[in-house]
């Protein structure tokens, strides 16, 4: 009955229609772009939308936005930043704490267009095998690089960051940027399934953080009809998320994916020819009954 | 609980143990690798000035988020993000003086701009501002030092007549012009690079370098014994000796002011001599006068 990992989503493009099966994916392209364009269109047709890069940003003179792990770094080699970084770092949080913080990952970060491109050419091309870390790791190097601070004195991890390095790279000027992005679009293509960001990438780890509480979740609401085609466990990044709440009804589980490693990317609500999934409120009392979250996190 | 549970459950601890310790090193390991990567990456080169009011270098590379704030609100955008594969901190601002010079905006936007006091917003005259100093750095090559009217870093200099003077010195090749040697000082210097942009030779011969690779140190120990008496009101070792002149009738010499001076006239204002004038006084006295 399971699919393989080649035809991801035939099924769900045949039921549904191409549009309905890539629906979060269009719209996270979206995002993705629009937010990079919404960044380039000062340098490029001097209309002033946002200034600066994701690391801090100012958007239409008003609204500032920091990125907290960025700022932690700083603040940990000594730093006590301005009255507008705190307020744009606070924002950052609360918007995340709500929509679940790895949604920075898959809505807004430019390298998961490449590490997505990655998975979709491995999963054409048929290459197999997985990886060797654990998923742990990106805790551990997230721990580094709040450690190297204290150490160093500098904001070390930003000198190799791949996430502020591509963004500046598109925004400011590429450099030698492409090599590094190239590097982890072979590493994730040969050497190692969603290696970069499922396994070592910090800044994943760090938004991770954000989602314990999250209410907006995707809750396998209709997991009685899953009929283990296995294209969700195939086209999700983090696919060790999912079993729990698809499979967990006999243990007691609820059906909502509460692991904090969930992007709220949507990609299994899209290739799920079932309907299994669907965004929602962890919160909710509207799901069917049988189907409360278990509340035990 | 039976015991194969508590045999997977052994087998499962020690794996977990082995992972987290392998995890652990390979991090570790990479922790390191990235200390020393820093220690080489984060070394600016001379020519890339950090914009006004950044903390000395140490302290801005940690304060830094490299989010290019203060590139965008620069009206003159003479300021750079460092890229991956220059020699600069990858996303640090910079500029380069040569190319574009800071031209000293009285508001200074760049620092307000900043999100975290990279950029010091305590400065708010960019008259006080140190981004670096300049240095008259090749003196075989600036025309002023061949006699020739240059002046041209003098004149841009936007703390005229205070950052860059000029000295006038004696021409010995023509023996009878002067050189106008132009010479920075410290004290004023902001170190925004508009000398080294208007130098006119093909490459500058006064350029901007960072303040503490610019600027030499005295001996702790050294003192400077004019120094010393101004601060004392004496001297501090063996007093002066007033030096006499031996010098013919009517002739007088001002060591500190006209030198030497051939009519009476001196002679009324010079300190009054334990000798008399004419030599012969000394040596036709006899030796009950002493």
């Amino acid at each position: 009955m399971a699919n393989m990992p080649q035809d991801l989503g035939k099924e769900a493009i045949a039921k549904k229609g191409w549009l309905a099966a890539h629906r979060w994916l269009i719209l996270r392209r979206i995002s993705q772009l629009g937010i990079l364009a919404a960044f380039m269109a000062g340098p490029w047709l001097d209309l002033w939308i946002v200034k600066g890069n994701l690391a801090s940003s100012l958007t239409l003179e008003t609204l500032p936005l920091t990125d907290p792990h960025i700022l932690l770094q700083a603040m940990l080699s000594g730093v006590v930043p301005e009255t507008t970084a705190i307020i744009g770092v606070f924002i950052v949080l609360a918007f995340y704490a709500l929509v679940g913080g790895r949604v920075y990952c898959s809505w807004v970060c430019p390298v998961n267009m490449v590490t997505d491109a990655a998975a979709w050419l491995r999963r054409k091309l048929g290459i197999r095998g997985a990886s060797h870390a654990s998923r742990s790791t990106r805790y551990w190097i997230l721990a580094l690089t709040l450690i190297l601070p204290l150490i160093t004195g500098g904001i070390v991890w930003e000198l190799v960051n791949p996430v502020s390095i591509l963004f500046r790279a598109i925004v400011f000027s590429m450099g030698l940027a492409w090599i590094l992005i190239l590097g982890i679009f072979l590493f994730d293509l040969f050497v190692s399934r969603d290696g970069w960001c499922g396994h070592y990438c910090p800044v994943g780890a760090f938004y991770s953080l954000l989602s314990v509480r999250a209410p907006l979740r995707v809750i396998a609401v209709n997991r009685e009809a899953c009929d283990d085609c296995m294209d969700c466990f195939n086209v999700c990044p983090e696919a060790q998320v999912i079993k729990p709440a698809l499979k967990g009804a006999t243990k007691g589980i609820g059906p909502v994916i509460t692991a904090t490693q969930c992007t709220n990317c949507g990609r299994c609500i899209d290739v799920c020819a079932k309907d299994v999934f669907e965004f929602g409120n962890r919160y909710s009392r509207n799901q069917k009954s049988s189907l409360q979250p278990a509340q035990n996190h | 609980m039976s015991k194969t549970d508590e045999k997977a459950r052994g087998v499962n601890r020690r794996q977990f143990l082995t992972t987290t310790l392998k995890t652990a090193c390979s991090v570790g390991l990479m922790g390191v690798g990235l200390g020393f990567y820093t220690q080489r990456a984060n070394a600016l080169p001379p020519m890339a000035i950090r914009p006004p009011g950044a903390l000395p270098e140490e302290d801005f590379l940690g304060a830094c988020i490299r989010c290019g704030l203060c590139v965008r609100d620069c009206p003159f955008d003479i300021l750079f993000l460092g890229q991956l594969g220059d020699d600069i901190p990858t996303g640090s601002p910079y500029f380069i003086a040569r190319t574009g010079p800071c031209e000293m905006c009285e508001d200074i936007p760049c620092v307000a701009a900043c999100p975290t006091n990279a950029l010091d917003h305590s400065l708010t005259d960019i008259e006080k501002a140190r981004m670096g100093l300049a240095v008259v750095v090749d003196q075989e090559n600036c025309i002023a030092f061949q006699g020739l009217r240059c002046e041209v870093c003098f004149n841009v200099c936007p703390i005229r007549g205070k950052a860059i003077t000029l000295d006038m010195q004696h021409n010995v090749r023509s023996g009878k012009h002067a050189l106008f040697i132009p010479v920075v000082h410290s004290d004023a210097c902001t170190g925004c690079g508009l000398c080294e942009k208007a130098c006119i030779l093909e490459k500058a011969a006064i350029k901007v370098f960072p303040t503490d690779l610019a600027k030499g140190e005295l001996g702790h120990h050294y003192r400077f014994g004019w120094k010393e008496k101004e601060k004392a009101g004496k001297a501090l070792v063996t007093p002066d000796v007033e030096h006499q002149y031996n010098l013919p009738e009517g002739v007088g010499y001002d060591l500190q002011g006209e030198g030497l001076i051939l009519d009476g006239k001196a002679q009324d204002n010079a300190p009054a001599s334990p000798f008399s004038s004419n030599p012969l006084d000394t040596l036709n006295r006899k030796p009950e006068d002493d």
